[in-house]
């Protein structure tokens, strides 16, 4: 081992320069409060490791991006977490750098000869920033275009500039393929390289100038960089990497429906990192707009690259530094309150949201096999039987093909279970013989490749189904191809009406279209609710 | 606060025993994960599909017949409909056997010579007799063979199965 160390030290010079990285001499106060930088690099590598294992399996087109994310997410192994990864790993990676820049300002580290590696700072801030606005876009779901939408929108109003930035990001303020193209060619070509290059340039200053000290520091003996600091570095970026690993596996993140430019119901919300700039907009209305938009950020990121020369004073000490900690409560008090508001003022609409990173084959279902997976629920038959790898195993797997009869027999199995297979165990089922048919319909459609998919089945859409089955709908209407065809089908419904025009069509449906045989139907707020969620996560 | 060397050493072995450690967790965290995500199958979609190629009625002893059909095929996260190709042959009991297009040897396409009464692929000469077996040639192994089901007159094609070992 050794000649081939001394060999190879020869040469390239390698194990010298470890070695004078690992113990760089630095100030006797380092410590805990100097971890923030190493973790963010950890975790800029970290999301260009997980962005490229993404890359792998992933078609930067409108049209292929959101198909090859729900293969990621509902058909490869460990995709789910690799996304979860990458972001969670961004608004962690945001959080990060805004710490690191809060303790180097607090500690007045910026001053004199080290304003060069803050300004530095400031811009690899800003290009953590773009990452996540470029890579918004990138599922191409109803959330990521509508917030690029305002995005784009918001940047084309910057004075003198807008319209060439507008330009720039592809196309008249439309999102489409251009921009699509530009925004990924942004996030994965020309972002992590620039990245690079300023972090080694930004660690180049620090190594330059030394780690900053305080007050007292000459008068102590200077410590080695490794192994203690590099132990407590260490442990920050363990611990930052397990809340990100569990925050991948525990929250879901969400795929929404695939964008769609029609969609005139949408509210877009950015990412909650950038809400607090979308309320300041709010504060600003005509032509003050471009004030919240463009020059109020402008300004602030102006002084922020200007701190070392606004702020001239000699202290360092950190307890002394009012000025500066009141300036960051300040900021930290205003940052929540616009944040709170912006919460607040968002719709709540997330429960009856269908999760696209799901197996969504229950959408495949006719009503009345919809309404036996809510019998199947109501009557929890997953307590005895398994399906698939869910359940129990009391009861027979019911995702095997060969114990399935038809439908008849499971019918008077359900009424009678010892009399269809002598020894039974099952209790008799004590539904109407329409409800029977329905979870008899469900269980025989059930095999082992769509069990998973069918455990998903929303609870708007099973409890939509049932007032669809109790209301007859299918008796005029056709839904996945079951039904009749006297009224118009149902699928495809949300994009040729809106909701509040449907829910009064039940109400009258010869006021809205005259010359309809439609029946009034007078439902309860909740089954309305459940049926038209239901009818419009029907796919077209 | 001058410490006795030997506490010294064993807390210093303690900082970079855990900085190891700690690594080597963060490197299995992503490096499992990444590996079975990308050597692992994808779930399959669905259950393999018969697709209706013709006509058994049509078919006659002992002469091959290359059929063409269109079928579905999963390519990650598309389906596309391609063309696919087939030697049907109806064997002397009257069963259907289907074979792969492709020569088991570099994949070039067979075909049937009707004078000689076998199989040759004219880019390395290879063999099979009408049961799909190497007759000569460097074909390394039988021709692959289709799933074939019969329902009423209609030929069925499910999947293509490898064909094992080797002879000739």
């Amino acid at each position: 081992m050794r000649p081939i160390k001394e060999w190879l030290d020869h040469r390239t010079g390698l194990q010298t320069a470890i070695r004078q990285f690992l113990y760089e001499e630095i100030p006797a106060s380092s410590g805990w409060h100097q971890v923030f930088g190493s973790v963010a690099i950890f975790l800029f590598l970290t999301q260009a490791f997980t962005g490229a294992l993404l890359a792998f399996n992933y078609a930067p087109t409108p049209g292929d991006a959101y198909n090859s994310l729900r293969y990621i997410l509902t058909e490869l192994t460990a995709g789910r977490l690799i996304r979860g990864l990458h972001h969670w790993g961004a608004s962690m990676m945001i959080v990060v750098v805004v710490l690191h820049m809060v303790q180097v300002f607090l500690y007045g580290a910026y001053k004199k000869p080290r304003e060069a590696t803050w300004m530095v700072g400031v811009v690899l801030l800003l290009l953590t920033l773009a990452y996540g606005l470029t890579g918004y876009l990138l599922p191409w779901d109803n959330r990521a275009y509508w917030g690029t939408v305002v995005t784009t929108q918001i940047a084309g109003q910057a004075p003198v500039l807008g319209p060439y930035i507008q330009r720039l990001m592809g196309g008249g303020g439309a999102v489409g393929v251009v921009t699509f193209a530009r925004f990924y060619g942004l996030h994965v070509l020309l972002l992590p390289p620039a990245t690079l290059l300023l972090i080694a340039l930004h660690v180049y200053l620090v190594r330059k100038h030394g780690v900053a000290p305080q007050p007292l520091d000459d008068q102590l003996p200077k410590q080695k960089f490794y192994p203690r600091q590099v132990f407590k570095d260490t442990v920050a970026i363990f611990v930052a990497f397990a809340i990100l690993f569990v925050m991948a596996l525990v929250a879901r993140v969400p795929l929404e429906q695939l964008a769609d430019p029609t969609d005139t119901s949408y509210v877009p919300r950015p990412e909650w990192y950038f809400l607090f700039l979308f309320q300041t907009l709010k504060l600003f209305t005509g032509p003050l707009e471009v004030v919240g938009a463009v020059v109020l950020p402008g300004l602030a990121i102006l002084t922020l690259i200007l701190v070392p020369f606004i702020d001239r004073g000699r202290m360092i000490q950190v307890t002394r530094r009012t000025f500066a900690i009141s300036f960051v409560l300040l900021g930290v008090i205003g940052w929540t309150g616009l944040t709170l508001a912006a919460v607040k003022s968002t719709p709540k609409e997330a429960a009856m949201e269908v999760d696209y990173s799901a197996p969504t084959d229950w959408m495949q279902l006719s009503p009345e096999e919809m309404a036996g997976v809510a019998y199947f629920r109501e009557e929890n038959c997953i307590s005895c039987h398994s399906v698939g790898d869910r359940g129990n195993s009391v009861g027979p797997d019911l995702t095997r093909n060969t114990i399935h009869k038809d439908a008849a027999w499971m019918i008077q199995h359900f009424k009678r279970p010892s009399a269809m297979r002598p020894g039974s165990s099952m209790p008799p089922i004590q539904l109407s013989d329409a409800q029977l048919n329905s979870l008899a319909a469900f269980l025989l459609k059930l095999n082992p490749d769509n069990a998973t998919a069918l455990s998903n089945a929303p609870d708007f859409a099973t409890e939509g189904a049932l007032v669809y089955q109790a209301n007859h709908c299918g008796s005029c209407h056709m839904v996945n191809g079951v039904g009749m065809k006297v009224g118009p089908p149902l699928n495809g419904l949300s994009k040729r009406q809106s909701r509040s025009w449907v829910e009064e069509h039940f109400a009258n449906p010869q006021k809205l279209s005259p010359g309809s045989i439609m029946p009034p139907y007078k439902l309860s707020p909740k089954d309305m609710e459940s049926l038209t969620s239901y009818l419009f996560a029907l796919p077209e | 606060m001058e410490r006795p060397p030997a506490e010294g050493m064993s807390r210093r072995n303690f900082y970079i025993g855990a900085v190891y450690g700690m690594w080597a967790a963060i490197a299995a965290a992503l490096g499992i994960p990444a590996l079975v995500y990308l050597f692992f199958p994808p779930k399959a979609r669905k259950a393999e599909e018969w697709v209706e190629i013709g006509d058994v009625t049509k078919l006659a002893p002992n002469s091959p017949v290359e059929m063409v059909f269109r079928r579905n095929r999963v390519d990650g996260w598309k389906v596309t409909s391609e063309k696919g190709t087939a030697w049907v042959v109806k064997q002397p009991d009257r069963s259907i056997v289907a074979f792969g297009p492709q020569c088991t040897h570099l994949g070039c396409a067979y075909h049937w010579e009707d004078s000689k009464n076998d199989f040759l692929c004219p880019c390395h000469s290879s063999v099979f007799g009408i049961d799909g077996r190497v007759v000569s040639g460097p074909a390394p192994r039988p021709l692959d063979r289709f799933d074939v089901k019969v329902d009423g007159n209609k030929l069925l094609l499910g999947a293509l199965r490898r064909s094992e070992g080797h002879n000739g």
